[in-house]
């Protein structure tokens, strides 16, 4: 299965850039004066990430480099011991969204000292895999449109991130 | 929200810098992070032109419609304010593919694009985030890659039995936290609508 799917990954980029232009051509379109003309809205679009991006990985970066972290991690480990969620993951919850490399890194961390076969290891491990730089790709997408008024999309995003973490505990409880 | 985060960010790290003895630290990290956001943004400009000329291929072709036709039945549920048919829903489908293949130099683009192609539908108030923008993002973070081949990696480096043992869980807590944002979508949605038209 893990195969088949990593099979699939590598021929996807490459079956789609034979079929499109192919499937393109036989419908008449002019392949490379199209390619051109939507190609052109290419730079315009990454240069307006710009002041989204500095705005956000300044404030993430600040944060990150002071050690507000273990601040942080202090103040909500009673709240996470009484929900009985171990605490030892928290440093990598709060990073998770904020940062993928950072988390990262907790997450070696921990797989390094307890192991990665333990139930902490398994564990970040999943809460690696199975969630996503939430504030990162917030501040890109909304900011490739210019969109500065996020509505609910931060609470949701906290919210699903939440629900994860969750998950994976009871998850890598019950099945190993 | 989003302004009380980055808010809290920024004076929560220069105070406790600062207790810490450590405050020089703050501005070398602003300009550090600033100058790694703009590179971000730089090298997106190459991905970005050559996901664009395909993809305008792809629209001419009809391609695009007709992926948007193929996922009808479930993207009418989830974004009820796009029209059927829309090439948002088309880029939509191919940014959560490419995100679930873990292609992640296709899915930024794909997504940068549904995003362009849902302003379009986003009348009148171009710098807030429509209902289906929100729930866009929300299943664009929830649902991550099949392989997590980078923490599998790790595993292996420090000498796990099966380094793969964790997909599975992986999977099932990605469909847990997908199901979960759908639902408080649906209801966030429900409350915020007044603040909006």
């Amino acid at each position: 299965m893990l195969e088949i799917i990593s099979e699939l990954s590598r021929w996807a980029i490459p079956v789609v850039l034979l079929v499109v232009p192919l499937i393109a051509a036989l419908r008449k379109v002019k392949v490379y004066e199209t390619f051109v003309d939507g190609a052109e809205a290419g730079f315009a679009t990454a240069i307006k990430t710009i002041p989204y991006l500095v705005a956000m990985l300044v404030a993430i970066g600040i944060f990150r480099a002071s050690g507000a972290m273990e601040v942080l991690v202090k103040t909500l480990s009673p709240a996470l011991n009484i929900i009985g969620l171990p605490t030892e993951v928290l440093p990598h919850a709060i990073m998770r969204p904020l940062s993928g490399g950072a988390a990262l890194g907790i997450a070696s961390d921990i797989i390094k000292t307890y192991g990665p076969d333990s139930f902490l290891g398994r564990l970040v491990s999943t809460m690696q895999g199975s969630c996503d730089t939430t504030f990162y790709v917030l501040t890109l997408y909304f900011g490739s449109v210019g969109i500065r008024k996020y509505r609910y999309s931060v609470i949701l995003g906290l919210v699903s991130d939440l629900t994860t973490l969750v998950a994976s505990v009871l998850i890598v409880r019950t099945i190993f | 929200m989003v302004n009380l985060v980055w808010l809290g960010m920024i004076v929560m790290g220069i105070l406790v810098s600062g207790v810490k003895g450590n405050i020089e630290v703050v501005t070398k990290v602003a300009l550090d992070s600033a100058n790694d956001a703009v590179k971000i943004s730089i090298s997106l400009i190459a991905i970005m032109t050559f996901w664009l000329g395909i993809i305008k291929l792809a629209e001419e072709a009809g391609l695009i419609r007709a992926l948007a036709w193929l996922v009808r039945p479930v993207m009418r549920f989830l974004f009820p304010s796009v029209p059927k048919d829309h090439p948002a829903m088309g880029a939509i489908v191919m940014n959560l593919s490419a995100n679930i293949l873990g292609l992640g130099n296709a899915a930024t683009p794909m997504g940068l694009i549904a995003m362009r192609e849902l302003q379009k539908l986003n009348n009148g108030r171009e710098d807030t985030a429509s209902d289906a923008m929100c729930t866009f993002l929300a299943l664009n973070t929830s649902c991550v890659t099949l392989i997590p081949t980078t923490i599998i990696g790790i595993r292996l480096i420090y000498g796990s039995v099966d380094p793969t043992d964790i997909v599975g869980p992986t999977i099932m807590a990605t469909a847990v936290s997908m199901a979960a944002a759908i639902i408080v979508d649906r209801l966030l949605r429900f409350f915020y609508t007044d603040r909006r038209r």
